[in-house]
């Protein structure tokens, strides 16, 4: 009896995880004898917690680890899209992904795993996937690694990279400061997700962008301490909405300020071009990732790889502002805006986009926090090491501005 | 900071965790503990969802994720009632079976928009003021149902016949057999119940409270709250209804807290250093750590506490354990 019984257990829980597997597992098809199919789906191997994909002999095999599900529509997703992209558009790679991964000592499980399969490049696109990524890259120097969103780099294999996508919040804050202005309520609110540099920076993007369609509009913050959870997301949009905000701006993922929006007020989604899909969605600030993945695996399959630290701006491609670009149309709520607004937003698209703006002239004075004091006087500009920075002792902007200040027309305070 | 936003928010939120608890409540007092709560709630959000989507009616949706919360809760009772399997380790697993079966069928569903439940206000009862404008104003009507659901269930529980069964399978189940009560009929029923409601609470996410598909981060751990809020209540729907409305009233303060720079007349620390709002996330499981260590010792002296039998497998003629 007892042994029928652990024999049962036993078999369901095989029949759970083999279900449970299934999200990735498609059965591998069998490479022509001839010419090896690069776009066939990967054979998956459990590995712990994880379904560790394999590499296919013949191709050049690339990576990726996401910390969200592929499918998240969000962040993930955005690079999951840029994965399909790079399997159609670079001939001979092949690509294969890990999902839900958890940051800090799986991250390093899975990736060490990843190169020890044989895959020849590997991208890990969260911030708390660094120093994994880092550790993993010194042991196997003849594979290239390159982390998403963080700052180190090794010179040699592991690089990082990470896009100016202030550059599309600034647009956006146009947007948003020309939607409360015309509907006669200057007011407008940033979900923001954890008080660290990159959050501040894209707020203060925002913020100047907001002045520049709207100089009476003034900023509410809520931090939500997240980067994806919905029921959150919608509570701290409703947060906003409630305190008065017209338009809502996100920091996170999901399409929360569209859907938390009154009858008459707006939010303007974050990462992924199709979570715009709601009435009330001014736009989406996304990111486009093929193209630069494609130029990041070119370097290294013809062996140009040096583990640099790149940061591409608008006018190298990789991010977008859903209803403004090339063959996009303009959302509802963004039609009847004044067409000079319009024509002021597609002007300045159009300097960032053929180089003649970039992030450091988005970032040039005066520019005053909303303390009073002097940030940047006229004509000077933040430089690279600030825009990811908080001044202070022993960092990398010592001395310099760094992100630690709110531009003066936040009506919060710092965190 | 608005308290009438507040807590009517708290109010919408916690009904998710007060459905989810009280299916719990009800599989747990026939002595079935089942921690596939959340793989459960994950099916009904992604049946509720795809199915209010592919008809274009919510109703249909929701009963989608009724039948398909049930239907996985069934698997559990299959496993634990007639094979006598551990419930801990069964419970574990429909966790991975629900989240892999909702992950595969609901591939392609992110960013689609599906109908969402109306909302509506109580006549009359909407004009108190205060308390009408939190309770009984402009909510989804889940929360309504929400407000039936705590005392129906609780009279039912300890004032009807059947619920005088339900209680004594799961106190005593021996007894209760010789008493002609069929045990394992009962508990079947009540493992399915309680899956219909996680069902039903999933749902409540995804076509009410949080419109959307967002794989397995609809859910996102609200299951194994609801798993905790049952102990919090002492299997009380009652106490349910209390903890899941102020947990859903704190995650909704926490982030208000951040607006005014004022707080009663003093400079509000919440507005100047928004880390220590890390500090108050905390507070709802800090709530449940205490309410955990305090019913332990309550439960001692007043002999309220976990169903006697639960987590045992019962098997007809068997003594002596």
């Amino acid at each position: 009896m007892r042994s029928k019984l652990l024999l049962f257990v036993s078999l369901f829980l095989v029949f759970a995880m083999a279900l449970s597997a299934c999200q990735t597992a498609t059965p591998p098809e069998e490479p022509p004898v001839s010419d090896v199919d690069c776009g066939a789906a990967s054979a998956l191997e459990a590995e712990g917690a994880y379904q560790v994909p394999a590499p296919i002999e013949g191709c050049f095999n690339v990576a990726f680890v996401y910390v969200g599900p592929h499918d998240d529509g969000g962040w993930s997703q955005s690079h999951d899209e840029g994965r399909l992209w790079v399997q159609e558009n670079v001939p001979g790679v092949h690509t294969a992904y890990v999902e839900n991964v958890a940051e800090g000592v799986d991250s390093e499980q899975v990736t060490r795993s990843l190169a020890r399969k044989g895959f020849d490049m590997i991208f890990t696109t969260s911030f708390g996937f660094m120093d994994a990524t880092e550790t993993v890259a010194s042991e196997f120097p003849e594979k290239d690694f390159v982390h998403v969103s963080g700052y180190k780099f090794n010179g040699t294999n592991f690089g990082n990279l990470m896009g100016a996508m202030e550059n599309i919040k600034y647009l956006a804050g146009m947007l948003a400061g020309s939607r409360a202005k015309t509907d006669g309520n200057p007011k407008i609110g940033y979900m923001a997700t954890f008080p660290i540099p990159e959050e501040l920076r894209l707020g203060n993007a925002f913020a100047l962008g907001v002045a520049k369609t709207c100089p009476e509009c003034t900023i509410d913050v809520r931090f939500i301490h997240t980067w994806h959870d919905p029921t959150i997301e919608q509570e701290a949009a409703k947060s906003l909405f409630d305190a008065g905000a017209q338009v809502v701006m996100t920091g996170a993922d999901t399409p929360a300020p569209a859907i938390a929006a009154p009858e008459g007020k707006w939010g303007i989604t974050y990462d992924y071009r199709h979570n715009c899909t709601h009435d009330a969605c001014l736009s989406s600030m996304y990111w486009d990732w093929g193209p630069m993945y494609k130029i990041e695996i070119e370097k290294s399959m013809n062996g140009t790889f040096a583990g640099e630290a790149v940061y591409f701006d608008t006018y190298e491609g990789g991010m977008g502002l859903l209803g403004f670009m090339q063959g996009e149309e303009y959302m509802p709520g963004v039609a009847d805006l004044p067409a000079e607004d319009l024509q002021m937003i597609q002007d300045e698209l159009a300097l960032f986009m053929s180089g003649a703006k970039d992030r450091f002239a988005l970032f040039t004075g005066p520019i005053t926090d909303n303390q009073g004091n002097l940030v940047l006087a006229e004509g000077e500009s933040l430089r690279q090491v600030d825009l990811d920075c908080f001044e202070g002792p022993d960092t990398p902007c010592e001395g310099g501005v760094g992100m630690y200040w709110w531009n003066e027309n936040f009506t919060a305070e710092l965190p | 900071m608005n308290w009438i936003e507040i807590f009517r928010s708290g109010i919408s939120t916690g009904t998710v965790l007060l459905i989810a608890a009280i299916g719990e409540i009800l599989t747990e007092r026939s002595g079935i503990q089942n921690l596939g709560v959340e793989g459960m709630m994950l099916v009904g959000a992604m049946a509720g969802f795809k199915i209010a989507y592919q008809t274009g009616n919510v109703w249909l949706g929701l009963l989608a994720a009724i039948a398909a919360g049930g239907l996985l809760s069934l698997a559990h009772a299959v496993v634990t009632i007639h094979f006598q399997a551990d419930q801990t380790v069964s419970g574990l697993s429909l966790t991975f079976l629900g989240t892999g079966l909702a992950l595969v069928l609901g591939e392609g569903l992110t960013g689609q928009v599906a109908p969402i439940i109306p909302r509506a206000s109580v006549p009359l009862l909407s004009q108190i003021p205060y308390l009408g404008q939190v309770v009984f104003s402009d909510h989804n009507l889940l929360v309504y149902f929400g407000y039936l659901l705590v005392p129906i269930t609780w009279y039912y529980i300890n004032k009807t016949r059947p619920g005088l069964h339900l209680r004594a399978v799961g106190e005593n189940p021996a007894a209760a057999d010789t008493l002609g009560v069929n045990i394992y009929r009962t508990r079947y029923l009540y493992t399915f119940v309680g899956g219909c409601f996680a069902g039903l609470a999933g749902a409540a996410i995804s076509v009410a409270i949080a419109p959307g598909w967002y794989s397995n981060l609809t859910v996102n751990g609200q299951g194994w709250i609801a798993v905790a809020l049952v102990i919090f209540a002492h299997w009380n729907p009652w106490r349910a209804a209390l903890g899941g409305y102020l947990f859903g009233v704190l995650r909704r303060f926490t982030l208000d807290l951040q607006g005014p720079r004022m707080l009663f007349g003093l400079a509000n620390p919440f507005f100047f250093n928004t880390n220590l709002v890390f500090f108050l996330q905390m507070t709802p499981y800090l709530l449940t750590i205490i309410a955990l260590v305090w019913g332990s010792s309550a439960a001692r002296k007043k002999r309220i506490g976990s169903p006697a039998a639960l987590g045992t497998a019962y098997q007809r003629g068997e003594r002596g354990r």
